[in-house]
């Protein structure tokens, strides 16, 4: 018996085809989206155990070389629930970034600014009980991307979240407080409405930084809920 | 006024550089160990193996190099490996169920291996007919995609979800061409053939 999620609203996320930003211009259906009713297939999807990680994934400071990464020690934490304020236990979050200076570690990324060689700029973890997780990394750099004449990226780490069912599949980025980029990165500006973007926008966290050691922001994540009227998914003939 | 609850997370696009974090090998080092995803089904799974190839084209034909590609799909008794399935204790042993495959970076082909899966049940005790779920990321893609693959040497007439596609002749943009036991697909982004993509 399962209950299926409630229904992903569309407008809320942006559109498929987003000018401004020009890749999406050759990559976006332009056809409507069959809207189709939910069964295991999209109620399930994968899980994952502690077993899967290694015990520095979370901690993108030191899991590459074990030597410290060079830019502004953060933590990012926050919490993982669901449209009805549920806890999402269990849910593998993976996130990659640029190091401290805008360079990523992958063989298309051809800025010209460093690399650091004690980082990857790729982590991850399970969120507990609570839904809560935390990860340790440097602050990532802007970069410029080709889009328009002089385009850039704000700070941003990328997250991709695995919740209980593939339904509740999200891939999205977050943003720091207070960046002056905001209102020009074509990206962070394919969202329709502005209160969607202050949601990726993580807030400093003085309470929940180290002293003498990190600052932290704060993102919380909410993933699809599910519907309070169970149905029943049984085989033909059971 | 409506009953307000806490919306979803907004989406953003994956972008061009979703190895490092999901596949980092890929990017070119050596990072999160085990990356996940890289066996669908382990050699002890029993059922047919079975090869499948294709490629993610834009709306130039041009193919999605940059691609992420992500399935999910049933065990050759169309059982899903998760707990809300209520016949997963009979799920085949060595058996994941999760893939994961980059486009090649030079001409986009995606290959993997996996087991054939078995029919799924639909909503109503319905069956569906065997397919893989995928799900796409890469650049230039706000939102990940969701749609389907089916096979093309199976009976299709009756899954609930095919039948729902409406023209009809758009059915095939999520049927694979069988060659034996290798497949293979051609999803279209945007264009004349686009693929149906799904909200579910
Ligand atoms: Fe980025």
């Amino acid at each position: 018996m399962s209950a299926p999620y409630i229904p992903r609203d569309r407008r809320w996320h942006p559109p498929a085809h987003t000018p401004d930003y020009k890749t999406s211009v050759t990559r976006s259906p332009r056809l409507p989206l069959l809207s189709v009713e939910q069964s295991l297939s999209e109620i399930t999807g994968p899980t994952f155990g502690h077993t899967a990680l290694g015990p520095r994934d979370a901690d993108l400071i030191h899991n590459f070389t074990g030597a410290p990464a060079i830019g502004e020690r953060i933590l990012v934490h926050g919490r993982v629930t669901d449209e009805n304020l549920r806890p999402v236990a269990g849910a593998l979050l993976e996130v990659w970034q640029a190091n401290a200076a805008g360079r990523y570690r992958h063989v298309n990324d051809g800025y010209l600014a460093p690399l650091d060689p004690n980082f990857s700029g790729c982590g991850r973890c399970l969120t507990g009980a609570d839904g809560s997780y935390t990860l340790r990394t440097i602050k990532p750099g802007a970069y410029p991307f080709r889009n328009h004449g002089n385009s850039w990226r704000m700070a941003h780490i990328h997250f991709s979240i695995f919740g209980a069912g593939l339904a509740q599949r999200l891939v999205t980025q977050m943003y720091f407080e207070g960046d002056p980029l905001r209102d020009q990165d074509p990206i962070a500006q394919t969202l329709p409405d502005p209160a969607a973007l202050d949601r990726l926008v993580a807030p400093l966290d003085l309470n929940a930084s180290i002293p003498l050691d990190s600052l932290a922001y704060r993102f919380d994540i909410t993933l699809r809920g599910r519907r309070q009227t169970p149905f029943e998914n049984r085989p033909e003939g059971a | 006024m409506p009953v307000e609850y806490p919306k979803e997370t907004p989406s953003q696009t994956a972008g061009p550089f979703v190895h490092i974090g999901t596949m980092p090998t890929v990017a070119g080092f050596r990072g999160l160990e085990p990356e996940l995803g890289q066996a669908i089904a382990g050699p002890a799974c029993p059922g047919q193996r079975i090869g499948v190839s294709g490629r993610v084209l834009d709306a130039t034909g041009a193919p999605v190099r940059d691609l992420l590609f992500e399935i999910w799909q049933a065990d050759p008794n169309g059982i899903y490996n998760h707990p809300e399935d209520p016949r997963v204790r009979d799920i085949s042993q060595d058996f994941n169920g999760f893939g994961r495959v980059a486009a090649d970076f030079d001409d986009g082909a995606i290959r993997f291996e996996t087991v054939k899966p078995g029919p799924v049940p639909g909503r109503d005790a319905r069956m569906q007919a065997p397919h893989l779920n995928v799900f796409l990321l890469a650049r230039g893609i706000n939102v990940g995609l969701s749609t389907r693959l089916y096979f093309g040497d199976e009976d299709n007439a009756g899954d609930p979800l095919l039948a729902l596609i409406d023209p009809p002749h758009r059915r095939e943009t999520l049927v694979m061409a069988a060659d034996g036991t290798a497949y293979s697909f051609t999803i279209r982004l945007q264009g004349a053939r686009e693929t149906v993509f799904l909200d579910f």
